[in-house]
């Protein structure tokens, strides 16, 4: 069957998960590519009435079961659910979040069904692939694209003979949008009577603590980010006033949260978030590899430095060499002139 | 008890150099210089933890690679791991992580009985964190993901602390099972000098695919649902790097520009 699955999950407030609305829109696309349906598997408790928001996204099938062993999220409970629903339904493609959830729970079901799952995937496509030896072609498959080898290579992935074909998606990286507000989808309730004492008793959570998260530039499609080179925290909020102007959010590297410029939940880079904005202004950065690790999948980098020779030019499409602490207010300037 | 480390040897990508690439944009491994993989050094120190709690526990790592990769089991001898052996053979050529889990698997089976497997959550090369949990579902184990701390350990269950995005969750989970470690883990402790004379002279065990009993269909190329359809080379695409000099008008025509890119 031609379908496509989603794996939803759910944030802390039992809402739909925004990776999860992502991964519908672009599993709508496909499934309609494919002329199939879109299924969207939601396990919890409390989740009555969840379907409806998905049916917004153009999901035609929600599988839901409601139980107190599925919530906060646990792999065994989930994996015998879920596994159940893909066995039965044999969907063609099965998308899952790349966060700490579906990276738990995905490889885990593709061991189970023994098909292909490609990870951290930046684009989905329906296409053709021919195998080189066996000049095979197939038709109608999941092209699956995923940076590689600490970011230095894109590598496009198929499971050409396997189903169902398997990806995960990191938050941010695809488009949420609502495809219709009168969509008609119809829910399924899965019973769990039974089916799950066994998988409840492997893992006891004793607790959990979570930060509420005020502050998250991991969606944003613009970052302004800057470095130990804007000097001040002052001089910091000329960048919020860019990113204000031009719709975006404000990043920084390690050494400008530690000098104390700006909030942690604001660090780029590998012990911080990776962003992969449509357009990354790197102010008084240095580049250095555990920061551009966490953006050097931006669409377009421009670098405003006072070196010429600042690594993170290398990277950069636009570099302007100059002082960032003056150059910062001109952009807000020139971009309310363009408006006009 | 027992406990089984996987602990892979990976090209060091966080030092790429220039060379890394070559021009047809596949991996020069020649190029780059092998490291064990971070988080699995991480993930013996947690099992050097247990170790130091538990009386009578060895410490098994296993390894899949070249030859060469004995030096992961000499290094970690050196730190304090008991035994290991390398799981190397050409049949295990053109694994992804389906095949490599059931090679990994199977050799863990071979290697007796054990009551905890760690790993690290992610090698730097693949990067797909992938392996673990598909290794504890091919053994029946429950996963723990993610774990940062050992908080306790008996005879019967572990206490582990692992990390989420907003936050941390304490689990416990009854023995035998697999946990796979993260980088904000304790790093992991310093060879011993005295350990490196002890072993300077104790050869390193080679198992071969026969020796782990596999079904030959899923091991390799064969065994392997996912394939690479094509690699293109990242460092290429910032090439053409525009210099601007930060005038009035330039500034002015790069927003402009922006603009009508839609990119804002
Ligand atoms: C294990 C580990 C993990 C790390 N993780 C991270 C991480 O996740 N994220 C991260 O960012 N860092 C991380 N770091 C730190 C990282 O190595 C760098 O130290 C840090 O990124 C440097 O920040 P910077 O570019 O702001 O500062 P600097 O390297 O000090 O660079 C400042 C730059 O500003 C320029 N400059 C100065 N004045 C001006 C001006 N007026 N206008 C314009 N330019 C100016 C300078 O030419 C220079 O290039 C990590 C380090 C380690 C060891
Ligand atoms: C560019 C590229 C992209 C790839 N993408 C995919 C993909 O999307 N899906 C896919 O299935 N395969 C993929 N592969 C293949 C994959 O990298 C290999 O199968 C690899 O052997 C295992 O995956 P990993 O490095 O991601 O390990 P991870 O799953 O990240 O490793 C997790 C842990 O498992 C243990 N471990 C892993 N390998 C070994 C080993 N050899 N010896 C001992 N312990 C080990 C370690 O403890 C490690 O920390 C890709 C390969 C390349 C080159």
């Amino acid at each position: 069957m031609n379908n496509v699955l989603v794996y939803c999950e759910l944030s802390e407030q039992n809402r739909i998960a925004d990776i999860s609305l992502e991964l519908c829109t672009k599993g709508r696309q496909l499934a309609t590519q494919l002329q199939g349906r879109l299924q969207a598997v939601v396990l919890g408790h409390k989740v009555e009435g969840l379907e409806k928001q998905l049916y917004l996204y153009g999901v035609d099938e929600v599988f839901m079961a409601d139980d107190e062993r599925l919530a906060p999220y646990r792999t065994l409970p989930h994996f015998e659910l879920l596994s159940a629903v893909i066995k039965e339904q044999h969907p063609d493609i099965v998308l899952f979040g790349a966060t700490s959830v579906g990276r738990d729970m995905s490889p885990r079901i593709a061991s189970y069904l023994r098909c292909g799952l490609t990870a951290d995937c930046t684009t989905l496509e329906i296409g053709s692939h021919t195998d080189a030896k066996t000049k095979q072609t197939y038709e109608n498959i999941l092209l699956q694209m995923r940076p590689a080898f600490g970011g230095n290579i894109v590598a496009t992935i198929v499971s050409p003979e396997t189903r169902p074909q398997m990806a995960t998606v990191r938050e941010g990286v695809m488009k949420k949008e609502v495809l219709d507000a009168t969509y008609k989808g119809s829910l399924t309730r899965i019973a769990t009577d039974g089916r799950l004492d066994k998988a409840d008793k492997a893992v006891r959570i004793i607790s959990r603590e979570i930060k509420e998260q005020s502050i998250n530039i991991k969606p944003a499609s613009i970052i302004v980010a800057g470095g130990y080179g804007m000097g001040s925290k002052e001089n910091f909020q000329l960048l919020h006033q860019l990113a204000d102007a031009i719709g975006g959010e404000v990043g920084a590297t390690r050494a400008a949260i530690d000098a104390g410029f700006t909030e942690s939940e604001r660090q780029i880079g590998q012990t911080g978030v990776t962003v992969r904005p449509k357009l990354y202004i790197a102010c008084g950065i240095s580049g250095a590899i555990q920061h551009t690790a966490g953006m050097e999948e931006s669409g377009k980098i421009i670098s405003i430095n006072t070196d010429p020779n600042a690594p993170i030019n290398s990277i950069a499409d636009i570099t302007i060499v100059g002082d960032a602490v003056a150059i910062v207010p001109q952009l807000i300037a020139c971009y309310n002139n363009n408006l006009k | 008890m027992r406990i089984i480390v996987l602990a892979k040897q990976v090209p060091d990508t966080r030092n790429v150099g220039a060379n890394a690439m070559n021009p047809n944009g596949t991996i020069n491994r020649a190029a780059l210089p092998t490291v064990f993989n971070p988080e699995d050094l991480k993930a013996l120190e947690m099992a050097l933890r247990v170790k130091n709690q538990m009386p009578n526990t060895t410490v098994t790592v296993i390894t899949m690679g070249p030859p060469r990769a004995e030096e992961i089991i000499r290094d970690a001898r050196n730190r304090g791991a008991d035994d290991g052996f390398v799981l190397s053979d050409a049949r295990f050529a053109g694994s992804d992580t389906l095949a490599t889990s059931y090679a990994l698997a199977q050799a863990i089976r071979s290697a007796g009985d054990f009551d905890l497997v760690f790993c690290g959550r992610q090698a730097i090369d693949g990067d797909t964190a992938q392996v673990g949990p598909q290794i504890a579902e091919k053994l029946g184990l429950p996963q723990i993901t993610y774990a940062e701390a050992l908080e306790s350990v008996s005879e019967q269950e572990i206490v582990i602390r692992r990390r989420l995005e907003q936050g941390v969750e304490t689990v416990c989970a009854a023995l035998p099972v697999l946990v796979t470690v993260t980088s904000a883990a304790p790093d992991c402790r310093y060879p011993h000098a005295h350990r490196l004379l002890r072993f300077a002279k104790t050869p390193v065990e080679v198992r071969n695919a026969d020796d782990v009993q596999p079904d030959f269909a899923r091991l390799g190329l064969a065994g392997s649902p996912t394939k690479v359809k094509k690699v293109d080379n990242v460092v290429l695409a910032h090439k053409d790097n525009v210099h601007l000099e930060p005038t009035e008008d330039n500034l002015n025509e790069m927003m402009k520009n922006l603009i009508n890119e839609h990119i804002i």
